[in-house]
């Protein structure tokens, strides 16, 4: 059969399974956007090339399965580095298309032209151009097999005009074949046994869930491995959602704004089980004082990531699901062989901390709007198994910390890059990948004016997403740091509560918008929300600007020294 | 370049845009290059570079483990400087008018240099071997004017040894 390269590239992804595309055309993919008329593959017009890759990547936080966006060349290409950067960091595999002009082109500065494989070689997991049509099926096999397999992450090929425009003889290839990519997943046995022995030597042991626990698909193992052993587990920003909220074993989120429990667990264990995380300095606080008396067992797909940071004792390379499960085969048959230490004390230890040191706030019947209650509410008005996103700042750290997730791929977050603007497309990707679940946005202010315009593309698909601002009419995160450390003085952080008028911009978009100052209407808001599922809803939720996210460990400070509220914001109080 | 430069051996896939791929790592992980050399092997499809690495820079076995992950990489041999062969060319050309030349003619033979050109007031001399013996031959020509130099990088080979092969192999992708 004969094709051209644009429907051979069509026809390539549909044979990958790809349901669902989000793009936007122009001069150098035109001819791919042709045959994709007669394809079944649904194509989702973005408003902006951002918006496409966080919507691929949304698509693939919910799903599992890989995102896939399609740009042209040029400005289109720039636009969507920011969501493979953020791929990259959080290891989300998306397949980015990239017009490229023609072959013959390349290099003499043609209209639209950039060096997309250069400036994309930093942030993907790796990149193809296209040189000869008869490699597109190849291509595209490969480009799947690497965004998906090992530890996943973003993939770019980028596809000059003419090779769109080529012949080709139709050909799928039946297998991949890359000499220089062979994923170790299984795990060596010898260091599976030699980490079951040591987590049966300690007293302290903490289980450090880390991402890669969701993108092995290892929740229900983590699960098991915890109840066998009796040992807590923290879910770090990445993996909350792995382990259920409502566990008695589950310590929450650990890190520069986790629960004191949490990070002080880890800061007291004689072992931590590090599963799937990657020791990042955000969880870590000062590297040299972290965890000083742990030993370290430490499992991940990707080898870099054991000794990168800190030296495991334990290192072993392979697929957490995998190897969890032989792991705990590993301790039953080490249970019968010896006594295990009783861990009644340590959970008990673990208990009293987590009674003494409670996430706390307080909303005033008739005081100002706290973010905290405006999220625990949506948490309790929300069926159990929705999907909420978020963006950065303030309002992340919060809903991270109130939020109840009770099942994995309910958490659709920007942690390693931080990607402000992250949350609406994102919703809407996962939204598109799960239809039958509810999906929420808790955003910030400042978040949300960076890609709002994504909602026109969810009204004109009718993608009923829903969005909650927390709207606090700062750049409340860097507003929190300047108060803390550099004495009040406010540089360029205030946003304005009414500048946009952020319920008549969601009703210019084709939403449903609402606005909320008060803590009686935050409930019948959120239930009136909900109703709404033939477009976008927007709730306008006006908070306290003055809340701080707590407890903090400020940059680069040991995980000892916590600030835990306002009372002990300075040295001595106040 | 003191004793703390590791040599790595990669074998890659002889591809479009590898060479700025692996360059690219080094430079956007803090990894300092001592030199580079690229040359083609015995099968087509694959290319060997030859890297001379920092290692204060970073652990070696950091900068191994991120080399393996850039998928045309198919292998990496680390060699330390003391299990390795190591060579290197240079080209040097020197001003030398008629009086000196005979001096700088001496030096070439004592260094089994090459004269591969002759000129009026300068000469171009090629040098290979060890990269010590091309530090001290620049020396002893600096006195009379160098002009342009401009070595490869240097290339190496693990030692043979008779008891068993001192190339350590790193990892080998699969194993
Ligand atoms: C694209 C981008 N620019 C800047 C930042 C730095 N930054 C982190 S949080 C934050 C403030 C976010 O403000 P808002 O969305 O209103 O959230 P809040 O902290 O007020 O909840 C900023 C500017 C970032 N993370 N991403
Ligand atoms: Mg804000």
């Amino acid at each position: 059969m004969k094709l051209s390269g644009a429907q051979a590239l069509i026809k390539s992804l549909e044979m990958e399974n790809t349901e669902v595309m989000f793009g936007l055309p122009g001069g150098a993919i035109l001819p791919v956007y042709d045959p994709l008329i007669d394809s079944s593959i649904r194509h989702i017009l973005v408003r902006h090339e951002q918006g496409a890759g966080h919507m691929a990547e949304g698509y693939a936080h919910a799903t599992g399965r890989p995102g896939v966006a399609m740009v042209t060349s040029g400005p289109a290409a720039t636009n969507i580095v920011t969501p493979l950067a953020d791929a990259y960091l959080d290891s989300i595999p998306i397949v980015v298309i990239t017009g490229q002009v023609p072959l013959s082109a390349i290099g003499s500065d043609a209209f639209q032209e950039c060096d997309t494989l250069g400036i994309t070689m930093p942030v993907t997991k790796h990149n193809w151009l296209v040189t000869d049509a008869q490699d597109i099926p190849r291509i595209i096999r490969e480009a799947f097999h690497v965004a998906t397999t090992g530890r996943p992450g973003p993939v770019l090929v980028d596809f000059p005009k003419d090779i769109a425009n080529q012949m080709m003889t139709w050909e799928w290839p039946d297998s991949v074949n890359l000499p220089g990519y062979k994923p170790n997943l299984k795990g060596h046995p010898k260091q599976i046994k030699e980490a079951a022995r040591l987590i049966g030597e300690s007293h302290r042991p903490v289980i450090y869930a880390g991402g890669g626990i969701l993108k092995a698909r290892a929740a229900e193992a983590l699960r098991e491995l915890a109840e066998l052993t009796g040992i807590p587990v923290v879910t770090t920003l990445m993996a909350r959602g792995a382990f259920p909220d409502d566990h008695e074993l589950c310590l929450g989120m650990p890190g520069m704004h986790g629960n004191y429990t949490a990070i002080t667990a880890m800061q007291k264990a004689d072992l931590l089980i590090a599963l799937g995380s990657r020791f990042d300095d955000r969880v870590t606080g000062k590297v040299g004082d972290f965890a000083p008396d742990a030993k370290i067992i430490h499992v991940d797909v990707d080898p870099a990531e054991l000794g990168k940071v800190r030296r495991p004792d334990v290192p072993i390379v392979g697929d957490c699901r995998n190897v969890i499960e032989r792991m705990i085969t590993a301790v039953r048959s080490d249970q019968t062989k010896r006594d295990w230490p009783d861990l009644a004390p340590w959970r008990h230890q673990v208990k009293a901390w987590q009674t003494e040191f409670p996430l706390t706030y307080e909303q005033y019947e008739d005081g100002p709007l706290k973010p905290q209650f405006c999220i625990e509410s949506l948490r309790d008005h929300t069926p159990d198994d929705t999907i909420v996103a978020s963006g950065v700042g303030q309002h992340q750290m919060w809903t991270s910390q109130h939020w109840k997730f009770r099942h994995p791929y309910t958490w659709v977050n920007s942690g390693g890059l931080g990607t402000m603007g992250f949350a609406v497309p994102a919703a809407i990707g996962a939204k598109v990948g799960m239809p039958e679940r509810m999906v929420w946005a808790v955003d910030g202010d400042g978040c949300f004016q960076m890609t709002a315009q994504e909602l026109v593309t969810a009204s004109a698909e009718q993608i009923p997403v829903k969005i909650a601002i927390l709207n606090n009419a700062y750049l409340g995160m860097v507003r929190q740091w300047q108060e803390l450390f550099y004495e009040e003085r406010y540089s360029e952080v205030y946003l304005s509560p009414d500048l946009p008028d952020y319920v008549k911009w969601a009703e210019a978009m084709g939403c449903v918008g609402f606005r909320v100052d008060t803590p009686e209407d935050v409930v019948p808001t959120i239930e009136k929300a909900n109703e709404i599922d033939d477009r976008p809803v927007v709730i306008d939720f006006r908070t306290d600007y003055r809340e701080k996210v707590y407890p903090m460990v400020p940059a680069g400070q040991p995980n000892d020294n916590i600030i835990l509220g306002p009372e002990t914001d300075r040295p001595g109080g106040r | 370049m003191d004793g703390s430069h590791h040599i790595l051996s990669v074998l890659v896939e002889n591809k479009f845009g590898v060479l700025s791929r692996i360059a690219g790592l080094f430079s956007r992980r803090g990894y300092n290059i001592y030199s580079l050399a690229v040359s083609p092997t015995e099968d087509p499809r694959y290319s060997r570079m030859t890297v001379v690495v920092d290692g204060d820079s970073a652990p070696i076995e950091q900068v191994t483990k991120q080399l393996n992950k850039l998928i045309p990489v198919i292998r990496i041999s680390e060699l330390t400087a003391d299990q390795a062969v190591e060579r290197e060319l240079m080209l040097v050309t020197v001003k030398v008018d008629g009086s000196f030349r005979s001096q700088v003619t001496e030096l070439a033979s004592i260094f089994e240099a090459k004269i591969l050109d002759v000129g009026y007031e300068a000469m171009t001399l090629m040098v290979a071997g060890a990269p010590e013996k091309l530090d001290a031959m620049t020396e002893l020509l600096a006195p009379y004017e160098i002009v342009e130099l401009q070595r490869t990088g240097r290339i190496a080979l693990a030692k043979l040894s008779r008891e068993s092969s001192k190339l350590k192999l790193v990892k080998n992708k699969g194993a």
